[in-house]
């Protein structure tokens, strides 16, 4: 007879293993969830400490008056933005005197710390002031700060890095210091982040989201207005009418392959049929919008499928029991009490969608667009940007300042996204419906 | 006058006849509709369609159709001299569609007198005339080429009022014939429910059209790329050096070794704490930590890959490269296999984890109550029970998975790098086919280049290998489903 070693009461070796084996397999489940949602936070602080800057931008306020005269002296010159840049050099030193500030009043060096267009801007506004009446205008203008004495007032320009650097001096961030303190560079919140166009290289403060934003929105009216439809078109015919054979069958796994499709692929059918093939423009909204409904079509169906599923047979059988057709069925009881499923489908469809970059890449749509594009219909044939391809554009760029803009473009798309997916989630609470 | 004008005016026919036939319907009824066969707006919904659809269609097939037709015509008149190889015709033809488009725009805005641009039969006037009104013509654009433009230009004229006028033709006449069948005895319902039946059924041969485009724009470049390069150097050559000016080496095998070892880092770091998490939040976590972490970790899905791409250049990258891979002497590349491979990674944890989760919940619980009845811990059951009935369809997410990393651009291209290299060395910028198909097809391209064209055989081995992938995991996946309902 074997002896009894063991007790209820005290836990035996083995005993005591099989359950550290639990307790530890229990904390690697913990870690990685835990893992899960520290990079989640990690990712989204990454972007936001890098991109919030560029929503604040340092600007010279300088209260400008000129009178026809000087004008027409500065029209009738051969260069005539150096006329006016000295114009603001005026201006500045004028401003400079009424701030108190004596020692270190060099206005032509104060007028290097500004963005290059400043003279033109102002040109432009004189110019429209020759057209009016009166003699002698003034106003207060807030002139953009060149990129490196913007980074200078955000911190990423210091004064080691600037005697390192061909486009600013430490003198100018010292200029910069004295200016801030006189009151005028000033940092306040950037509207031409969101309404200015894209900017060359070597103005990365004046570049703004104005055409990117305008071209997504764009996007996302041709996705809606043609993927909606079709895609409620196909599920509506595929669950309620299709038979069942071999051609729906292919159907079927074709769009849950289609879903998988890589990205890039729809890209280069963009661009071997819309553009090369049947002719249309280059980098231009329409073709973006036409790829990005043959990339969201496969979301929209699952869900308004799914959607069309949940609604009971019951209905169907009502209606049809009281005389309506197939057609009067699906149309006017099955399809508005899917309509809640269908929109947040379309709706999360559509945020992915704006988030798509690789395939615009390829149909041109990271080209330089100044322009705005003209309003729709036609200024869906006009080249546009697009929010992701603008992002890709800005970190291609050499000057790292860039990089800043390309974050805080991410913030808004972001931004968008959020709302967008909020607003489904919200859909689904409120209208779900339990049969 | 622009091109929409013309399917507006048939919409307005449309809807216009949408109320005469209605009313027409009604009044054979003597305004009742009980005598009615269909309800009075089918009747008007018949002439609708009547009117727009095969109007629309005709115009749609018309514009198609149209400048691959007149590309001919143009094509015809041109001398030998200038349609010697398929470079010199499209250079050729480049040229006369920029000068017709100047002339139009110059003619629509006035700089231009229709005939100073079509009837001048002398070059030497047609040339000062053109340069006039602000279109780029050189000395040396040849009088072919100008003559070429004026006759574009005329055919584009004629073929806008020879399209508008068989449109219209089309809408009347489908508006009289609906018009004519707006009687009460007519079954107008069967008619326009038919014509829905075939528009949903033209909506979801959509999908398959697309998979057909795809295939065949790049089966047909991919052809004219494997006639001017060798197939056995592009799958088999371990060199990539595209060269614009020709003699440029092709070879794959870099470019997939590339996405290979990116995707394999990638998949090491999301299958075990993906796998993890599902594990823990099915079998685990409470229902209040589930509602709230499953959904956050599904956030990771829902981010746009862009952001991950500039998360590894400007955070991941800097990190790994000033932190491991200097010290440790194994590069000084911020944009690395390693830094791509770890960014996917994190985009891939939400789909391995929410595709797991959905599996190991579709194991029945009478299998863990059994494990449990035999003594065995949780862990043990999950370990020895649950895993291996749910092995499939964690393969099948797994698979799912790989093709996301295979086929993922955005990040490769802002993290990898672009250096095409075979080499063990995660800390090595790498390039992957992804990358190349970008890089290939951006900017200038000439669509008769092998360098140009290798992209869509890019595309194609791409498509091919994510296709295989997904139809695979499908499978599994669906297989396993029907397993256990």
């Amino acid at each position: 007879m074997t002896e009894i070693t063991t007790s209820l009461l005290t836990l035996d070796a083995r005993t005591q293993k099989r359950n550290a084996a639990e307790r530890r397999f229990r904390a690697y489940g913990l870690a990685a969830v835990l893992t899960g949602l520290l990079l989640l936070v990690i990712l989204l602080v990454s972007v936001l400490s890098n991109g919030l800057g560029a929503f604040r931008q340092t600007f010279v306020t300088v209260d400008i008056t000129l009178d026809r005269a000087q004008i027409e002296e500065a029209e009738a010159a051969l260069v005539k933005t150096k006329i006016y840049r000295g114009f603001i050099e005026d201006n500045i030193a004028a401003s400079l005197e009424a701030a108190g500030v004596t020692e270190a009043n060099d206005a032509s060096a104060a007028a290097d710390l500004l963005s290059k267009d400043a003279a033109a801007s102002l040109r432009d506004w004189a110019r429209t002031r020759l057209e009016s009446d009166g003699e002698k205008w003034s106003k207060s203008f807030d002139f953009l700060a060149a990129g490196r004495i913007d980074g200078y007032l955000k911190g990423r320009v210091t004064m080691e890095s600037a005697a390192l650097d061909s486009k600013v001096t430490p003198e100018q961030l010292q200029l910069a210091d004295t200016l801030r303190d006189a009151g005028v560079l000033v940092v306040k919140f950037n509207t031409g982040f969101f309404t200015l166009p894209d900017a060359s290289e070597n103005q990365v403060e004046a570049a703004g989201l104005g055409v990117a934003i305008l071209g997504s929105a764009y996007l996302m009216l041709i996705v809606l207005f043609l993927a909606l439809p079709i895609g409620v078109a196909a599920s509506i015919y595929l669950e309620e009418f299709a038979p069942k054979n071999r051609l729906t069958d292919l159907i079927e796994v074709n769009i849950s392959n289609l879903a998988a499709v890589p990205s890039i692929v729809f890209g280069i059918l963009g661009l071997a049929i819309f553009i090369n093939f049947i002719g249309l423009p280059q980098s231009a909204p329409i073709v973006g919008g036409l790829v990005l409904t043959l990339m969201t079509l496969p979301t929209i169906i699952i869900s308004t499928r799914a959607a069309l599923k949940a609604v009971p047979p019951s209905i169907r059988d009502g209606a049809l029991g009281v005389g309506a057709s197939p057609m009067q069925t699906v149309f006017h009881h099955v399809l508005p009490l899917a309509a809640p499923g269908i929109l947040t489908g379309t709706i999360i469809g559509l945020a992915q969608a704006l988030g798509e970059t690789a395939p615009l890449l390829l149909i041109g749509m990271v080209a330089f667009v100044r322009e705005y594009p003209a309003g729709p219909p036609e200024g869906f044939f006009d080249p546009a940007s697009a929010l992701p391809v603008q992002v890709y554009n800005w970190t291609q760029r050499a000057d790292p300042a860039f990089f800043e803009r390309a974050s805080g473009a991410i913030i808004v798309l972001l931004i968008f996204l959020a709302i967008m997916n909020i607003t489904a989630v919200f859909l689904r609470r409120k209208f779900e419906r339990r049969w | 006058m622009s091109p929409l004008w013309t399917p507006l005016f048939i919409l307005a026919l449309a809807i216009a006849g949408f109320f005469a036939a209605r009313s027409r319907a009604l009044s054979t009824a003597g305004g009742n509709p009980r005598l009615m066969h269909s309800l009075p707006r089918v009747y008007g919904m018949n002439a609708l369609i009547w009117t727009a659809a095969p109007a629309l269609l005709l115009l749609a097939a018309l514009t198609l159709a149209q400048p691959m037709m007149q590309e001919r015509q143009v094509m015809s008149a041109l001398p030998d001299s200038l349609t010697a190889s398929a470079g010199e015709t499209s250079l050729a033809m480049a040229e006369i569609c920029r000068i017709a488009g100047g002339i139009a725009t110059a003619i629509e805005n006035r700089s231009l007198s229709k005939d100073a641009a079509l009837q001048s039969s002398d070059i030497g006037t047609l040339r000062d005339a053109l340069t006039g009104a602000g279109i780029a013509v050189t000395p040396e654009t040849s009088a072919e080429i100008l003559n070429g433009a004026q006759d574009w230009y005329a055919y584009d004229r004629r073929a806008a009022l020879l399209h508008a006028v068989l449109a219209l033709g089309a809408a009347a006449l489908g508006l009289v014939w609906a018009l004519r069948r707006a009687r009460k005895d007519v079954n107008a319902r069967s008619t326009v429910e038919r014509g829905i039946l075939l528009l949903l059924m033209g909506a979801a041969s959509v999908a398959i059209l697309t998979t057909v485009g795809i295939v065949f724009s790049m089966l047909f470049e991919a052809y004219h790329f494997f006639q001017q390069y060798s197939w056995r150097e592009f799958f088999f050559s371990t060199n990539w050096n595209p060269r614009f000016q020709g003699g440029s080496d092709l070879g794959m095998l870099p470019l997939l070794w590339g996405t290979l070892y990116i995707s394999l880092i990638a998949l090491i770091g999301a299958v075990p704490i993906g796998l993890f998490a599902a594990i823990y939040l099915s079998e685990y976590a409470s229902r209040r930590m589930r509602s709230i972490a499953k959904p956050l970790i599904e956030v990771l899905a829902g981010v746009p890959t862009i952001v991950y791409g500039l998360f590894a250049l400007i955070t991941v990258g800097p990190i790994l490269r000033d932190y491991f891979a200097a010290p440790m002497g194994l590069g000084n590349s911020a944009s690395s296999v390693m830094t791509a491979g770890l960014v996917m990674g994190i985009m891939l944890i939400p789909f391995v984890s929410s595709l797991s989760d959905d599996i190991i919940n579709a194991v029945p619980q009478s299998l863990r109550d059994g494990s449990y009845g035999l003594g065995s811990t949780q862990s043990e059951t999950v370990r020895h029970v649950v895993l291996p009935a749910a092995l499939p369809g964690i393969v099948g997410a797994i698979l799912l998975a790989a093709s996301r990393a295979i086929g993922e651009t955005m990040i490769v291209v802002l993290g990898a790098g672009a250096a095409a290299k075979l080499s063990m060395n995660p800390f090595e910028a790498m390039t992957t086919v992804t990358v190349k198909i970008v890089s290939q097809l951006t900017g200038d391209t000439d669509f008769a280049s092998p360098e140009t064209l290798v992209a869509f055989a890019l595309g194609l081995t791409l498509f091919v290998l994510t296709l295989i992938l997904n139809v695979i995991a499908l499978y599994v996946v669906r297989k396993y489903r029907e397993q256990y309902e």
